[in-house]
């Protein structure tokens, strides 16, 4: 028979036809059949076949077949509604819960779990082996500012195993032991902190249950707001304007700019403020950095810093590499060092009394707040980190109706951005918004078009090339994804790269898929997120180009002096530590505020 | 590589860490290479603590999470030192029934012991078994590879005392 021949296939009495190699999964899909799964994930192309919820039934066989990896024969007849396969599959979800906590009601994915899902389809009435008590500390690690582990709840689906290796290579996370002992977990189970983890988060993001999750601030965090002696101020990432009104309800790619705002306010937020002002900052020095790198021969190609689970991995993986890297803080700490030097000082604010909150789609971001020389102004640059899903759980537990909520403006002065600015969301942003600066600041105009489509999209790999006045032709490469970022770096190692600018994001389709963002993130919420920020560029925003921010021009004028300036190097550039992959790491420091006094004072001198 | 010397060199002698890379150095590079690799290593070692499976994870190219994850999947590998003798005590149902248990408690109790456990001057690794076949002798301990069938607790100190 031809290989590349279709194959009839009959699935609960409707038929179809598929190429080989398809699994009765999939061809099940075809006719709309909804078979329950809990491992697979499809765009891991992970099925490991080891949850045995979607058992069915074929013709001539004598046992039940996990049908994510069975793949169809030609005329094959398979049943999955029987009293055999619904009986069987009652049992698997049964016993999968005998062995989970019962703790539904406080856990974080209460009303987002795939097996609360998976135990109603398929009809679970009770639970005949209720959940041994175990030790609850001895399997939960709390130890990584950013990810929280509970090896209770985990059911072994191998999802986190297969996005740790397969999409960032980091290979923290591995199945170990066997039989009733198997757990995911750390090489010799380390606790996360002492591992290579990159604090991405993706692992949460494929988590079917709540045995991975964000590390909870919020409380913090309504702390601060609940203390009159405190002005905290709030920052937002761009993708959380694309992204938060799914926690609501709202359709994903919804862009809720306004009515964030206004939730922010009604919080009780003194100041909402925008990291995209950050963003804007971040191309005027990165931009300028990249330049000077260019005529002063710096290393190059440089890469961007604004993705801090990227900056993890080179210092763990890459270390050598560590020159290339921009030396620009990212938007975020930018954001932090400039509302407690900057805006303290023209709002007559003691820095000692400012609260810093940001609300980001990452749970890197968590990390980088507390690296112990993110402290410009002589306090933390950043003093909270919320994620997307943090900031809705405070919004629901204030009784905000968001969804009916009227649009509001940011404050100033560190709320104006421009599109390119808001773009930084999406993979291949950075270089966009950098192109188009650096180009207008070359050759004294603009691009022809400011839309820079070939490095937008999913493509895990892009490359572009552009003509930019004098410095001739300039090649860029943008990656998602650290096994794609992988693929450059190797060649950067090798001397075979002749890119001038890199952009690296952590996560596969930038920070609209970053891991503190809502979960489902699938492929095609990747897209629609993205193209909210698109038309937040092209059909919201006056400007699209970051030195047309009139804000910035004034920080700079009155504050900052020069992009790249002593006082910008001071505030707003940082460095990097060569961690290795040598385990365990028992030295990682967080918070503290590293920076000697006359720092301070000599800030004070400067501020005019 | 200095730094992984020194923390090799507290458990193993010069000589056990020049055979540990000769065997890395031949499975390096091999699709398939890593568990052969940890099995030789283990013969030259006895048992594969963390320096030891960074030093392949290292030298293969294989990260550790999964070096590891193959380690503790495998009965046959041991992250601890072994004794120079194994005891197997025999806990299937027919030597259960005639004082399986009893020698198992008996062998916790004088040698302070928990299965898979090995008495500090490294004479014996204690372990136990789901029936060996022999259930006529029950109750059974195996020594090495030796069978010892129809052992009281009294009777098992003299055959262990044949084991130094």
């Amino acid at each position: 028979m031809d290989s590349n021949e279709m194959l009839n296939v009959t699935i609960d009495n409707q038929s179809v036809q598929v190429e080989p190699g398809t699994t009765i999964l999939q061809a099940a899909k075809k006719l709309g059949i909804r078979i329950p799964t809990l491992c697979a994930y499809q765009e891991l192309d992970h099925f490991p076949g080891a949850c045995r919820v979607c058992v069915t039934e074929v013709d001539g066989m004598r046992s039940l077949v996990a049908s994510c990896v069975y793949p169809v024969a030609n005329n094959m007849v398979v049943r999955t509604n029987t009293e055999r396969v619904r009986t069987a599959r009652r049992m698997v979800v049964e016993l999968l819960l005998s062995n989970h906590p019962t703790e539904c009601n406080h856990c974080v994915r209460n009303g987002n779990c795939d097996l609360q899902k998976v135990a109603e389809i398929t009809g679970v009435r009770e639970v005949r082996f209720p959940y041994p008590e175990y030790q609850r500390e001895s399997m939960i690690d709390m130890s990584s500012p950013s990810i929280v582990r509970d090896s209770r709840k985990c059911i072994q689906c191998h999802r986190c195993v297969a996005v740790c290796d397969k999409v960032q290579t980091v290979n923290v996370l591995t199945p170990s032991w066997r039989g009733s002992e198997v757990k995911v977990a750390p090489a010799f189970n380390l606790p996360l902190l002492e591992t290579n983890c990159i604090a991405c988060g993706q692992c949460i993001m494929v988590c079917p249950v709540g045995a991975l999750y964000e590390k909870d601030d919020v409380d913090k965090v309504w702390k601060a707001l609940e203390d009159p002696t405190k002005h905290v101020v709030v920052q937002e990432a761009p993708a959380i304007r694309a992204a938060l009104g799914e926690e609501f309800g709202m359709p994903p790619g919804s862009l809720v700019t306004g009515k964030m705002i206004a939730a922010l306010r009604r919080l009780g937020f003194d100041k909402v403020f925008d990291t995209n002002f950050a963003a804007d900052l971040t191309i005027m020095e990165e931009g300028t950095e990249l330049l000077h790198r260019v005529k002063t021969g710096g290393a190059l190609p440089m890469i961007t810093s604004c993705s801090p689970g990227w900056i993890k991995f080179c210092e763990h993986f890459y270390p050598d590499l560590l020159d290339h890297i921009s030396t620009c803080k990212s938007p975020q700490q930018m954001f932090g060092a400039m509302a407690k030097t900057y805006y303290a000082r023209t709002a007559g604010v003691d820095p000692k009394d400012m609260v810093v909150v940001s609300i980001m789609p990452c749970t890197a971001k968590k990390f980088e707040a507390q690296r112990p020389e993110m402290c410009a102004s002589g306090y933390r640059d950043v003093d909270y980190v919320l994620t997307t899903r943090e900031l809705g759980r405070m919004i629901k537990e204030a009784g905000i109706d968001f969804v009916n909520l009227p649009d509001e403006t940011f404050d100033a002065p560190m709320g104006e951005y421009t599109g390119a600015a808001t773009i930084f969301g999406a993979t291949g942003g950075v270089m966009e918004a950098a192109l188009r600066t650096v180009y207008a600041v070359v050759t004294g105009e603009n691009l022809q078009s400011l839309d820079v489509t070939p490095v937008r999209g999913l493509d895990g790999v892009k490359e572009a090339a552009l003509e930019v006045g004098e410095l001739g032709k300039v090649k860029v490469a943008v990656a998602h994804g650290m096994a794609n970022a992988r693929k450059i770096l190797d060649r950067i190692r090798s001397g075979e790269a002749d890119w001038a600018f890199i952009e690296f994001m952590t996560c596969p389709g930038g920070c609209i898929a970053g891991g503190g963002e809502p979960i489902p993130t699938t492929n095609e919420i990747r897209t629609l997120r993205s193209q909210a920020l698109y038309e937040d560029d092209s059909e919201v925003q006056e400007h699209r180009q970051s030195h047309e921010n009139a804000s910035i021009r004034k920080a700079y004028e009155t504050f900052l002096g020069q992009p790249n300036g002593e006082l910008s190097h001071r505030l707003l550039h940082t460095h990097y530590t060569k961690r290795g992959t040598e385990l365990p790491h028992k030295d990682v420091k967080l918070g503290g505020t590293e920076m000697p006094e006359h720092h301070a004072e000599n800030l004070e001198q400067r501020v005019h | 590589m200095e730094n992984g010397n020194s923390e090799l060199l507290q458990e193993f002698t010069e000589e056990q860490v020049v055979k540990l890379d000769e065997i890395i150095a031949r499975f390096k590079g091999k699709p398939g290479g890593l568990i052969p690799c940890l099995e030789e290593a283990q013969v030259v070692l006895e048992y594969l603590p963390l320096p030891v499976q960074k030093r392949i994870s290292e030298g293969l190219n294989v990260p550790l999470s999964q070096v590891y994850g193959v380690v503790t999947f495998y009965s046959f590998f041991t992250m601890t030192p072994r004794g120079r003798h194994t005891v197997r005590v025999c806990l299937g149902t027919a030597c259960y029934c005639r004082g399986g248990k009893a020698l198992a408690e008996n062998m916790e109790r004088e040698f302070n012991l928990a299965e898979g456990e090995t008495t500090e001057d490294r004479r014996f690794t204690y372990e136990t078994v789901r029936c060996l076949g022999a259930c006529g002798l029950a109750p059974v301990i195996v020594v090495d590879e030796n069978v010892h069938g129809r052992i009281k607790a009294q009777k098992m100190k003299t055959v262990l005392d044949e084991y130094e």
